[in-house]
């Protein structure tokens, strides 16, 4: 699992770094309201931990929020937009919500937290560029089972049910499952 | 400028030139925002119509994988055409809104180019047609990541990654037909010869490209013709099809001429807002 671990590694510092930039000055409530909002097609996964939070501003009752969409076309980003604004609005704020396209979002910005909730979930979380290319198209067994552990798994289909997932099989234990594409 | 370096694996180098930035005082010129709209008309339609065309397939696909597939390629063309036009909504500056520009327009106002409006006659149409606008797209955006517009650069940063996706599933999807059965392969033969007629729109340059070329904001695809026709004519000996011999290609989408298709994609595309209009999701 050398490759994992590295992914693993790489993501952990760029993912912590963005984090402490977006949320290191902001008051815990308002992380904790961030929090309660989750990927309406992933529900484990919460936008902080999902990276698409970049910028938080927040003056006195009113706060602005800068949004990056994950995939161009996901729907979740609407109904994300409009949860925010729900969540915040129980708290007596009244929310902007911007969408920012740079730069653009990677999936280098899920959370260590995030990726542990994708793999409980089901769902194999992504792994770094070139071991991601090596398995989409089919050349190596990289991607871990998210049933059994085994890494004897091959790619079903490039394109899954939701834009960021691609659909994997293992050939241990026979359990279908998605897989989380690396977006760099 | 885009470079195209020698080496077999011909890379449209994004670091080596300096970005230069669009003077502010651009846009304040009517002409130049007019120009800028128009231009970024010609490259959206293409993504709206393609992902329509794809969008009709949903349900449809020969199995489940390529269904779920060309539906989320139509996704992410979808996704990114809003965003092309949320920035002409906001060129414009009026009360104008994407829903407008998408679904408000009459034919000749929609500047695609004639391949992706085409049918989707079979599987293997829909391939070829897939395939010879991903090499052209991913080289597209590739290059307009240099743009002097910085909306477009950040555009161009977003889509180039989906459109690397697209073109993967396409171009495997060719090779596999071509070098499959002996039905596949004069089917997809068949499709790269109806098709064929269509690349060189691809590379045509209206008024408003040209005026957008001179400013920066728009990468000059014709110097990019020759590596495209290189690239996909290598993918098609790999699929062991032939290559077309065509003197005579087509033309006329860019600047709102559409083949006889356009009016059925837009009167099924643009029937629920004409119905019930202003209505929202």
């Amino acid at each position: 699992m050398t490759n994992n671990s590295s992914s693993n590694s790489s993501s952990n510092s760029s993912s912590s770094r963005m984090a402490n930039q977006v949320f290191g000055s902001l008051p815990k409530s308002v992380v904790a309201i961030l929090e309660t909002v989750k990927d309406p097609e992933i529900p484990v996964l919460n936008v902080v931990d999902l990276g698409v939070i970049r910028e938080v501003i927040v003056e006195g009752k009113e706060i602005t929020i800068k949004l990056t969409p994950t995939y161009s076309g996901c729907p979740a980003m609407d109904v994300i937009g409009d949860d925010l604004e729900r969540a915040f609005a129980v708290h007596g704020y009244s929310t902007t919500v911007q969408l920012i396209m740079s730069p653009p979002w990677t999936t280098d910005w899920i959370t260590d937290r995030g990726r542990k909730a994708l793999e409980e979930y089901g769902v194999a979380a992504p792994l770094e560029e070139t071991a991601d290319k090596d398995v989409l198209l089919n050349d190596k067994k990289l991607v871990k089972c998210t049933n059994c552990g085994s890494q004897n798994t091959k790619l079903v289909s490039q394109f899954g049910s939701t834009a960021c997932k691609a659909m994997f099989q293992c050939e241990d234990c026979l359990e279908p499952f998605d897989y989380f594409k690396c977006l760099k | 400028m885009e470079t195209i370096s020698n080496s077999k694996t011909k890379v449209i180098s994004n670091s080596a030139v300096p970005i230069k930035e669009l003077n502010p005082q651009f846009l304040e010129s009517k002409e130049n925002k007019q120009h800028l709209i128009d231009y970024l008309l010609g490259v959206a339609d293409n993504y709206l119509i393609l992902g329509q065309r794809l969008g009709e397939l949903c349900g449809h696909g020969p199995n489940l994988e390529p269904d779920i597939a060309l539906t989320n390629i139509s996704l992410d063309m979808l996704g990114q055409v809003r965003s092309f036009y949320q920035y002409i909504a906001q060129l414009k500056g009026d009360k104008t809104t994407e829903d407008d520009i998408a679904f408000l327009r009459k034919e000749r106002e929609y500047k695609n180019v004639l391949l992706v409006e085409q049918p989707n006659t079979d599987f293997g149409y829909v391939i070829v047609r897939q395939f010879f606008f991903d090499v052209y797209n991913r080289m597209f955006l590739g290059a307009l990541q240099q743009s002097a517009d910085e909306t477009l650069r950040a555009l161009a940063f977003k889509g180039i990654k989906e459109a690397s996706y697209h073109e993967r599933f396409s171009g495997d999807w060719l090779k596999r037909l071509g070098d499959g059965t002996e039905e596949s392969k004069s089917r997809v033969q068949e499709a790269v010869n109806d098709l064929w007629i269509f690349t060189d729109e691809l590379f045509h340059s209206t008024k408003a490209d040209d005026a957008m070329i001179a400013a920066g904001v728009a990468p000059d695809m014709l110097q990019l013709k020759e590596y495209y026709y290189e690239k996909v004519e290598e993918l098609l000996s790999t699929a062991t099809l032939d290559i077309p011999e065509v003197e005579y290609f087509q033309k006329g989408g860019k600047e709102g001429l559409h083949s006889e298709h356009m009016g059925y994609i837009l009167a099924d595309m643009q029937y629920m807002q004409r119905t019930y209009p202003d209505s929202k999701w």
